[in-house]
């Protein structure tokens, strides 16, 4: 795989061989474990195996979780209750499970953000980023009907809030709502299918994992320098990287448990610090709590739909070229779905032909300002929509389309990019070797004679 | 994880050293010092006891603990009972639930759950301890229930211990004035007096003392296995912490011949 000249399996005993000519799973596990790496991965480069790692967990706790659940709205709420309190280990369980959807949600934020400044996403990776937001979307959806289970206040009148984003699509919206709940509200129909949604979602998950896996296997793996392992000859391929095994799985490893260990300090010590209060009373349709704020993990999105209200000119102006089609409710439901529309159009609106940010100087402020813009939104998602909030998440929301917009498309154009490294050897024997600096090795101009 | 636990001793020094004002965006929760804060804080027994002494005289006229099955009770890491004691108390207080095969009140066995209390349409207290925030913010960021915790027991000690004594007439009935409770006006009747009880154990019975003890309690009822999750976090710390250590050796071993092949290296072969 990968175009990447390499050893490949070859079968040597006499069962080996019978086995290879029927079914050859064992070189193409071979294949996929040896394949070559670049040898300068940095630390950014360790949550793919997190995010494994994840999703693995949450599939186990979850199918455990789901033997002790009572899908029903008189018997949900108890259920847990029931979970957390009879079964054996049943709080550790689901104590991991909530909290390891936060941890799947960090390591894919920091997976995406990696993506986004070492340019993972560009040609001939752009499946690879389809595939991968495609995986996000679903694990939204997934975590989202995860945390409506409870039954908690939060639950309820999450489940509300969202499903009614569904409701303000023009004509056809109140049906499609009527059509996901099962029924005119959220009510035991909605609680069903969403646990069996709950269930079917994490394997889709797992399917695309291994389509994105595949993709990026035969392409081979980005790195820091975004320059491409040389495939000219094998000596020169094996000087550019280093076999996946056991290289970076001892290395992905130790990032690992050092991650565990954080997780299992939040798990032991403040398992409920990320979930919010109200969940931990019952759901009741009559009682609506004065905040409705949804997980930390939505709360970007849930910011620029909130952002784009029925004062700001651009809504104006949608409602009346559509004739009110679009109001202001509907609007904010764009956004929010193309927010993350425009994230998955990246590679085709970034322009430069420089992959990483590393040797994009204008780039590196903008991306960081990006990050910065995250934060700031998620912080405004959780306030309530009054006073000086509305402007910042306006402000955010306009600033994370720009940024796909206008500012990716523009700076290929207008930035002039710093040298970058011959080779991938070269980056790593500058960074790593003694020899800093002299001409010839490390991050030299493409224009030194030395080769 | 060094600067996790570092964070969680100095919250600890900073609960222990005594009750700092949080400020809040709600209303005012005193920054009670319990036995169970921090990461090796543990259940006091005494306290929980007491705690369950004045939810039996004083709480459980209006309130239940519906989600709480009365055999854990004698559960390790919490109350502490044997199960004759468990027996005892049942019958001593004549608790009786609904047995819908019987279609009638029976006294209850331990395998029954505390009796709900919606009498009054007071709110069950089994999880109150986990549903309301103590500490917010600063500024809408979580920081202060980072370092404090999320706050519920301070939050219900302090709402018992904060009647300013004004009473308000609405609609026909009568509101207490709290600086605890949201919106200031609530309509639970000051509960805690001193010498409401009489602690089995001879502690002064004073108003600070049940409403901390009865807070206590309430944690218990909602995070029974409240020990036995931290001391799984402090084992899984340290069997992983032992693995990152061994983890990083090894890394460091295999990648050693590949990074010192880079220094005897000359400028590009």
């Amino acid at each position: 795989m990968s175009g990447i000249p390499h050893d490949h399996y070859e079968p040597k005993t006499r069962g080996e061989k019978w086995l290879d000519r029927r079914l050859p799973i064992v070189g193409l596990m071979y294949d996929t474990l040896m394949i070559p790496t670049p040898k300068n991965l940095n630390w950014m480069w360790i949550w793919g195996i997190v995010l494994v790692f994840c999703l693995v967990l949450q599939i186990l706790t979850g199918v455990l979780l789901a033997m002790h659940y009572t899908p029903h709205v008189d018997h949900a709420f108890a259920s847990i209750e029931h979970i957390m309190r009879n079964v054996n280990g049943g709080w550790a369980l689901r104590y991991i499970h909530m909290n390891g959807a936060s941890l799947f949600f960090v390591a894919v934020y920091l997976h995406i953000f990696r993506g986004l400044y070492y340019g993972s996403y560009k040609t001939p990776r752009e499946v690879t980023w389809i595939i991968g937001m495609l995986i996000y979307v679903l694990m939204m959806g997934t975590a989202f009907m995860g945390y409506v289970l409870p039954w908690g206040q939060m639950s309820f009148w999450g489940a509300t809030v969202i499903t009614g984003l569904f409701g303000a699509i023009p004509f056809i919206g109140e049906g499609i709502q009527t059509w996901l709940l099962g029924g005119p509200a959220v009510d035991n129909a909605t609680l069903n299918r969403f646990l069996s949604l709950h269930f079917l979602l994490p394997f889709l998950i797992l399917g695309l994992v291994i389509v994105h896996v595949w993709a990026f296997h035969t392409t081979g793996n980005n790195n820091p320098t975004g320059v491409e392992v040389r495939r000219t000859s094998k000596k020169e391929a094996e000087a550019d990287t280093l076999p996946f095994w056991p290289y970076f799985v001892i290395k992905d490893l130790f990032a690992l448990m050092v991650i565990l260990v954080v997780f299992f300090a939040v798990v032991g010590f403040m398992p409920n610090w990320m979930g919010h209060p109200d969940n931990y009373i019952e759901a009741n349709p009559l009682a609506t709590p004065a905040h409705i704020v949804p997980e930390w993990y939505f709360l970007p999105f849930y910011a620029i739909l909130r952002a784009f209200d029925g004062e700001v000119w651009v809504v104006i102006a949608a409602n009346v070229l559509t004739g009110g089609i679009i109001d202001a409710k509907f609007f904010g439901v764009i956004a929010m779905f193309g927010a993350i529309v425009v994230m998955a159009l990246a590679p085709w609106l970034d322009t430069s032909s420089v992959r990483s940010g590393r040797y994009r100087p204008m780039f590196k402020w903008w991306f960081w300002l990006f990050i910065i813009n995250f934060f700031v939104l998620m912080w405004v998602g959780a306030r309530p929509a009054e006073g000086i909030y509305p402007y910042i998440a306006l402000l955010g929301s306009t600033y994370w389309f720009a940024y796909f917009l206008v500012i990716l498309p523009l700076l290929g154009v207008i930035e002039k990019p710093l040298p970058q490294p011959v080779t991938i050897e070269d980056d790593f024997n500058h960074h790593y070797g003694t020899d800093h600096g002299t001409p010839g090795s490390g991050v030299s101009p493409v224009s030194t004679p030395a080769e | 994880m060094f600067r996790k636990l570092a964070i969680s001793a100095a919250s600890a020094l900073v609960l222990v050293t005594g009750s700092a004002q949080a400020a809040g965006e709600g209303g005012h929760v005193t920054n009670y010092a319990f036995s169970f804060d921090g990461p090796f804080g543990t259940f006091d027994q005494n306290q929980l006891q007491r705690g369950l002494q004045v939810f039996t005289q004083v709480c459980s006229g209006c309130h239940g603990i519906s989600y709480v099955p009365l055999r854990t009770l004698a559960d390790e890491g919490g109350i502490g009972w044997t199960e004759e004691e468990v027996r005892a108390y049942i019958d001593e207080n004549f608790i009786e639930v609904y047995d819908p095969e019987l279609q009638d009140w029976r006294a209850a066995t331990p395998n029954d759950n505390f009796p709900a209390n919606d009498g009054v349409g007071a709110p069950d207290l089994s999880l109150m301890a986990k549903a309301r925030l103590g500490f917010h913010g600063p500024w809408g960021t979580g920081l202060n229930s980072l370092f404090n915790g999320v706050g519920g027991p301070e939050y219900i000690a302090s709402l018992l211990t904060h009647y300013t004594g004004e009473e308000v007439e609405q609609y026909g009935s009568i509101l207490y004035e709290n600086e605890t409770f949201e919106g200031g006006l609530i309509s639970m009747t000051p509960p805690l007096y001193d010498d409401a009880v009489e602690y089995a154990d001879g502690t002064p019975a004073t108003q600070d003392q049940m409403a901390q003890d009865v807070a206590a309690f309430l944690m218990w009822t909602a995070e029974p296995h409240l020990m036995a999750r931290k001391q799984m976090g402090l084992v899984a710390i340290i069997i992983l912490g032992v693995f990152s250590v061994l983890l990083y050796l090894t890394n460091k071993r295999l990648w050693a011949p590949i990074k010192a092949r880079t220094k005897g290296v000359t400028p590009a072969e």
